[in-house]
Formats: C-alpha cells, structure tokens, sequence
C-alpha cells in the first residue's frame, strides 16, 4: 500500500483538519465528536440539513457543507458509520428554529447510527433515506437499495428549497421525490485500500470488472470480462431506465461519478457514451455533472445516476450554491 | 456475585480471543463486507479496556452502562450501534434481589431483544444475531443450574453451532445482503466474533 500517511490511527483527524484549514470560508470543524459546519450559520431561520457517513467517500459529504445544501456533515471511521453522538452534537450546534433533516444513505449502520442520534436530540426531526442503488433489488424483506451517487443530487436541491425557509415536513418530502426520481448504477475495474487494512478489499483479475459495485468495494451484481465504453454504459442506463422509466422527451440530469481512481477525460468519454444512448432513446439531458463527487477510495470506475426532472428539480438544482465540492452562481 | 472485575476480566479474555483470530475476522468480512468490522470490534475493545481502573468496584448495571455508552460513541458502524444496544439493554435489567445466574439471563434475553428491535432482524437473517438469539434462548433454560461450568459449557457449544449455520444462509440484512445469492457458503463476520467473545468467557468457567 502507498498512501500518504503519518500515523495510521491519525489519518481521519489530519484530513478532518487540512480540510478544515483549506476552506475557512465555507466550513469549521469540531473534533470529539466529530462533525463539519457551516462557518456562518444562516442568520435566517431554516430546516438544519444534516448528513453524514463513513470516510472514504469525499466529497460527499463534508464537501457538501456550506450555502445551499447541508448544515452540517458527520464523518464516520473509513466505511463505518458514525456514532450517535456525532449526530447529536451536530444538531446542537446547527438547529436553526425549523428543525433537522437527516440524509442518509440506506446502509444498516447508517440508519441505526442516526436513528440513536435522533433519539437523543431535542428538535424537531426528520430523516431522509437515499436508496438510488438500482444494481441492489428492492425488497421490503431485505436492507434493500443501497445509497450511493445520487445522495448528492438529493442533498443540492433540499439544500437549495431549505434555504426559501421551507419547513421541516416541505424539505423531507421534497427529498423522498427527488430519491424517487432517481437511479445509480456502477462498475469498477479495481478494489479499493482500505488504510487500516493495507491491502485490496477484494482480488479481481486485470480483464475482470465488477458490474453493480457499491461505493465500498463490496461486490456488486457479477463479475464479468471487461467490455467496451458503450457496451457497458448501454447497460448500465437501461437498467436504471428500467427502473425510473422516463417518458419520451423527458428532460433529465445526467451525472457521471467516479469512484476515486479513473481520471476525468475517462469519466467524460463515459458522459458521451450515456449522453449519445439517451439521445437515442429520445430523452433530453438538459443538466449535466462529471466528477469524482461520491468516491470510494482509490478504486478505479465510476456511475451513472440520472434524475428525472421536473419544474422544481431543476430550480434547485439551479440554484446558488457555496461549498467546497460544488459551487456555483455565487 | 458478579463485580466489575469479573467483567473487566472477561473484556481481556475477549480482547485476546479476538486478536488471536484476527485475520479470519477480517477474510471473511472482506468475502462478503467491506472490511471494516475488525477493526470497529478492537477499537471497541481496546477503548473499553482503558475503563478498568474507574468502573472496576462500581455495580454491574453501572458498568454494563459505561461501557455501551463507551462503545456507542467510539466503534460507529453497525455492530457499534448493535454491541452498544445489548449492553445499555442488559445493563436496564439487572435486579441487585437476583441470583447471577438469573440475572446473566434475564440481561441477556433484554439486551438480544433490544438488538433485535435497532436492527429490524431476528433469526435467520446470516447477522450476529443468529449467534446471539440461540444464546440468549440457552441462558434462559439454564438459569436455574447452579453448576456454572455446566452451563459454559452448553452455551459454547450451542454458539459455535449457531456461527457455523450462518454459512448456509442468505443474507437478507446488512451490506451481505447486497450480494444476494453470492453471500452463501461464507460465514458471517458478525456471528464470528460473537461467537469467538462469547466462547472466551464461557473458557473462563469451563478451564
């Protein structure tokens, strides 16, 4: 493993404060417990946006702090979800008189984490659960869909209707529709690192790919012989088609994500892969994003996620926003 | 009666157990998880260690107590909020009027259930639970036996039995689940190191 590193166990609190340091403008941190805020708080009154989960997948989600999206954002171990009181120190800090919204993405510990946190805040509360993974079959038996790269998508535009001064119960169900107009699919060509561990999550051959990855090295739906560009885009989007089911003409958001370890002229070249299928199919991408927004280590690959859009989607996604992955119109 | 040393010496047997089997941990997490468990489950351990000297002669429910709110804000993950659970579940329902054996029982039963409810989960579902549940329903037959040896010696039996089943099963709860078929024919890695903590404090009675 090579990695940059000083002390293994210190690796989380040395990243937590560079980050911190690097953009004193948009965030502070807190350590012990740890959380990442607003440096100003709204000096309006508005639902507190909170989010978090385990490390590993930055930006998401302290690079989503800031003007137009979250309140504050709640960094786990690498993978791991975080502790409760994390989530409780955070509302604390960042309630605002309209309550708190918790994003999180559909994972056992990630939903059992928050939930105790909840629990032991005073505020007014509500929870969102991301589940935009459509590579995981839904069922009410299992934990179902994973969270993955539409979470950002999610956290924009409930940021962006949070600060309108929309209340708690406007914000939840706006984030539920967004969730629902949404699907993700991915593929990796590597395994990740987790630092603690200094080896690969999982061993793949150099023509294998892992088709339906999830964002943690975990396998997804198959292992298979790598495929062209357009081979595996076209599978990846009518997957998720199949599952959002846009109507002819549709407009949607189109983001290509990578996971940490593809570069972004790959990452673009996959844009005009789904860019050219979609026009195909007569579906109208009318807002883009490519980048490595949810990542997942060092592993190489990437995802699709499309969002169908409607009048109010595209507003907040439009919107001002001011953090330290996302910026724009400020 | 059980005192916080008796617990504090049954963390230690634990910690080593655990440590000794770190590396099949960490395979079979890596199979079917994402790698993170073994390393939430020691950092668990080596933080509640550290309370030895300061809950050494306090009551056990008071122990029980520190130490899951201990682990609640240091392991994160699932089994931090699940270890976390069992423990402020247990330490909810200990009677000072009890014998220990009752007690034992009684706490653990409480504790299982509580798990049961934060985790949506019961049997079945390849979790630690499908060590935990099987335990739980032996201490609860047991509580009237007096022969403590006898008793170690059923539990640890009937838990390494219940951690082999896991293999067979489907994953229909935790991030195994996203595997769905391909999660069988491996052992859980929660049900593993149940299993191994609870095997090393039945030794402590049996040896």
């Amino acid at each position: 493993m090579k990695k940059f590193v000083n002390n293994i166990d210190n690796i989380l609190t040395e990243s937590l404060s560079g980050f911190g340091k690097a953009h004193t403008d948009i965030i502070k941190i807190n350590h012990a417990p740890d959380f990442i805020a607003r440096a100003n708080k709204s000096s309006k009154p508005k639902v507190s946006l909170i989010s978090g989960g385990g490390s590993g997948h930055e930006p998401l989600h302290g690079g989503f702090v800031g003007y137009g999206m979250l309140d504050a954002a709640c960094p786990g171990q690498v993978f791991s979800a975080p502790t409760p009181d994390q989530m409780e120190a955070a509302a604390n800090e960042v309630h605002n008189e309209k309550g708190i919204l918790f994003i999180v993405k559909n994972y056992s510990g990630d939903i059992m984490n928050f939930e105790m946190g909840a629990d032991m805040i005073e505020h007014d509360h509500a929870t969102i659960i991301v589940n935009d993974d459509v590579a995981v079959e839904d069922s009410t038996f299992t934990t179902g869909r994973r969270g993955v790269a539409g979470t950002m998508i999610v956290e924009k535009t409930v940021g962006s209707l949070a600060e309108t001064g929309a209340n708690l119960e406007e914000c939840k169900n706006f984030g539920d529709h967004v969730n629902k107009m949404t699907g993700s699919m991915g593929v990796a060509f590597t395994s990740c690192t987790v630092p603690a561990a200094g080896k690969p999550t999982f061993d793949i051959a150099p023509n294998e790919m892992e088709f339906g990855v999830g964002i943690h090295g975990e396998p997804g739906r198959r292992r298979e012989k790598i495929k062209s560009a357009n081979e595996l885009s076209k599978e990846i989007i009518e997957t998720i088609l199949d599952d959002i089911k846009p109507n002819k003409g549709e407009k949607v958001l189109m983001h290509v994500n990578g996971f940490g370890g593809t570069p972004l002229m790959e990452l673009y070249l996959l844009f005009e892969c789904g860019q050219k299928l979609l026009n195909e199919k007569n579906i109208n991408v009318s807002r883009s994003i490519v980048g490595n927004y949810t990542t997942s280590l060092d592993m190489a690959g990437g995802s699709f996620t499309i969002t169908k859009l409607d009048e109010n989607i595209v507003e907040h996604w439009d919107s001002a926003v001011y953090t330290a992955a996302l910026r724009w119109k400020m | 009666m059980m005192k916080g040393k008796n617990i504090f010496d049954s963390i230690e047997k634990i910690q080593n157990n655990i440590i000794d089997n770190k590396e099949e941990i960490e395979r079979l997490d890596q199979q079917i998880g994402d790698g993170d468990h073994i390393f939430n489950i020691l950092r668990g351990l080596e933080e509640i260690s550290k309370l030895r000297e300061s809950l050494i002669g306090e009551p056990i429910d008071k122990v029980f107590k520190q130490l899951g709110m201990k682990i609640m804000t240091t392991v994160g993950g699932s089994s931090g909020a699940l270890f976390a659970t069992l423990l402020i579940g247990m330490a909810k329902n200990y009677n000072s009027q009890s014998t220990d054996q009752e007690n034992i029982a009684k706490m653990f039963y409480e504790g299982v259930e509580a798990m049961k409810k934060r985790g949506k989960s019961g049997s079945g579902e390849k979790t630690m639970l499908d060590v935990l549940i099987p335990v739980s329903e032996i201490l609860c037959e047991c509580k009237n036996e007096k022969n403590s040896k006898i008793v170690a010696d059923k539990v640890k039996k009937v838990a390494e039995k219940s951690m082999l089943s896991t293999k067979d099963m489907l994953a229909t709860k935790g991030r195994a689940s996203f595997l769905g078929e391909r999660s069988k024919g491996h052992i859980d890695p929660g049900a593993r190191s149940s299993q191994l903590a609870i095997d090393a404090v039945c030794n402590q009675f049996i040896n």
